[in-house]
């Protein structure tokens, strides 16, 4: 207890150097916290992708539509359940900040695939049958406050013109990684007034996604979607969901390899602080420690005074600025566009990495104080003058 | 006859700088017996505090026998030796050396925390010492709190408290004033008288050797 107490005592010996110590860790583990929380999210999306679900795009480019026809062909596919598809509709909603993905989609067959995105039957049944309806995600519904019954008004780019929808259903995550910031609505909608508008892009989807009874079977059933339009002028590319949400952040790639890069910088400039600061606490401490050999302590003693207040410095310093992570992140979250990520909190891995990460530096940043108390002999201990 | 406490017979002693060896002891033979006060003199530079430092087991000799209370703690290994230190022997040092942090009550205890004492009989001890030497109503003071003189007792405190077959001090009143340091003689005086300990001390002060029973002089690493 009296050594726990010393620790305690040595550690506040200079209030200063160790407040500025802690204060210096904590920035830096919330620095980490924040990067691997933003880290964590892009990544998010890949590990929440369905394994039954395949994704056939055009060959060339994402950007790139495919006819509405091969939806009958990729359904007669042994192994395909459930054939669906989707349209990138962007628009504005009152201005470009106000965020969120809006997508057309095939009501009959979308939220089949999509089993995580929970809704009421009732509204749905109201939603199959209105074609300018559209369902919200339960956290879209809560920041802009759209009820069942309300008209949102969208300024079509994509789709140029005025679009209004009317809210006839919420629905709600099944799982903490599910997108609930999604507007959906009827693919036949958008469809037949481009008919009318610019009868060129009519009959054209975004992406088709197909549900399978096998996981076992992806490769197979990508390989054979793919063939059946290979000469074609509208190619597939058929992938599993994870493989296409991956390729779908390659072109971030670097700027992630940077941020987990300066995220483990940050661990090694933990490192220096703290190092630093046991450096000159064990210097000053020379002739204390050749006084505590003098009476016997021995080498296991001292090395618990060193690693303890280390050790202690690491965990106040992560402590705080794991604590000061959660009011950053939801500071980020508050003011970032809803949908930018589906979703952006700190996980527990996060909180495990910042505080195994902070530990591992405080028994690091000991090692060399350690080894000097140890080697010095007692005679040239009493003799320093620090 | 009182029984012998130290035994050194042929000691020798000697430093390396870079590869240059620099005798500082040369073929020392010395007893102390049980309960005398022994006072070590010489000029600086005469190897008298490394003589202290060799008996109290902190440095090694290069050559020769070295016995304390009847163990050859030459041949103790570092773990040994150190736990050795704890029970057999009490240090004064020059500048007191006592823990900035930690009040007078817990730098006597210090020594103790390696003992199997309780809580309440490590008080009690304490308490004792710091009684004896005239600080029982500062013990929750710290180190800046108290004078040079009060600094000293406290360190002779922290030394006595295991009750030490021998207390070593080195130069024990060469920072101190003329009236702290009088009182500090007085208290290892009194230490040797009343509780009996032996006493061996490092000092050029020819007052402080007057209050030893014996005085040796050491010159150029040569004992007369």
């Amino acid at each position: 207890m009296r050594v726990l107490k010393l620790i305690f005592k040595n550690s506040l010996r200079h209030k200063l150097r160790t407040s500025l110590t802690i204060l210096g860790l904590a920035i830096a583990v919330m620095a980490f916290g924040v990067l691997r929380t933003v880290l964590d999210m892009w990544n998010e999306g890949v590990e929440a992708a369905a394994a039954n679900r395949l994704i056939a795009r055009q060959a060339v480019s994402f950007i790139f539509p495919l006819p509405y026809s091969y939806r009958d062909k990729i359904a007669k596919i042994p192994g395909v359940e459930t054939v669906s598809f989707a349209n990138w509709f962007q628009g504005v909603y009152i201005d470009k900040n106000n965020f969120f993905a809006r997508m057309a989609v095939d009501p009959e067959t979308f939220f089949s695939v999509y089993p995580e995105l929970l809704v009421n039957q009732k509204e749905f049944e109201t939603f199959k049958q209105e074609r300018n309806s559209c369902i919200v995600g339960a956290e879209i519904a809560k920041q802009y406050g759209f009820k069942i019954g309300d008209v949102i008004p969208i300024e079509g780019d994509i789709y140029p013109g005025k679009w209004e929808f009317v809210v006839r259903g919420i629905y709600q995550p099944r799982d903490k990684s599910t997108d609930a910031t999604q507007m959906l609505f009827h693919w036949t909608y958008i469809d037949e007034r481009i008919k009318q508008d610019m009868p060129g892009r009519a009959g054209q989807v975004g992406w088709y996604i197909i549900k399978i009874k096998d996981p076992a079977q992806a490769a197979s059933i990508s390989e054979q979607v793919d063939a059946l339009f290979k000469n074609s002028p509208n190619a597939t590319k058929t992938e599993t969901e994870r493989a296409f949400t991956q390729s779908f952040i390659s072109g971030l790639n670097s700027l992630l390899q940077a941020m987990n890069f300066v995220s483990f910088i940050i661990i090694g400039i933990i490192m220096l602080v703290l190092g630093n600061t046991m450096i000159m606490s064990a210097r000053e401490r020379t002739r204390e420690y050749a006084v505590l050999k003098t009476l016997g302590f021995s080498a296991g003693h001292l090395v618990g005074l060193i690693l303890g207040e280390s050790l202690l410095i690491a965990a106040l310093g992560a402590g705080l600025g794991l604590l000061t992570t959660y009011p950053i992140v939801a500071g980020i979250s508050a003011v970032m566009p809803k949908g930018f990520f589906p979703y952006f909190f700190v996980t527990p891995t996060t909180i495990i990495l910042g505080a195994s990460a902070a530990l591992l530096v405080g028994f690091t940043a000991s090692i060399f104080p350690i080894q000097r108390a140890l080697r010095t002999r007692i005679v040239d201990g009493l003799r320093f003058l620090g | 006859m009182p029984n012998t406490l130290i035994d050194i017979k042929n000691l020798f002693k000697s430093y390396w700088r870079d590869s240059i060896e620099i005798p500082v002891l040369n073929d020392i033979t010395l007893e102390v017996h049980d309960g005398e006060f022994l006072a070590l003199m010489g000029p600086s530079g005469s190897g008298k505090t490394t003589l202290l430092n060799l008996i109290a087991g902190i440095d090694r000799p290069s050559k020769g026998s070295l016995t304390v209370s009847g163990t050859n703690i030459a041949d103790l290994g570092e773990s040994a030796l150190a736990k050795w230190r704890s029970q057999h022997v009490g240090f004064v040092f020059q500048f007191y050396n006592l823990l900035p942090v930690l009040t007078a009550f817990e730098n006597v205890e210090l020594p103790l925390l390696l003992t199997s004492l309780s809580k309440a009989e490590r008080k009690k001890h304490v308490e004792l010492v710091l009684d004896v030497v005239g600080l029982g109503d500062r013990m929750h003071h710290y180190p800046k709190q108290l004078s040079g003189g009060q600094e000293q007792r406290v360190a002779i405190a922290r030394a006595i408290v295991t009750d030490p077959t021998l207390l070593v001090a080195d130069e024990p009143t060469g920072d101190l004033d003329k009236h702290s340091a009088e009182e500090i003689l007085v208290l290892l005086d009194r230490l040797n008288q009343e509780f009996k300990k032996t006493i061996v001390m490092v000092t050029h002060d020819p007052r402080a050797a007057e209050r030893a029973t014996i005085q040796r002089h050491l010159d150029k690493g040569e004992l007369s």
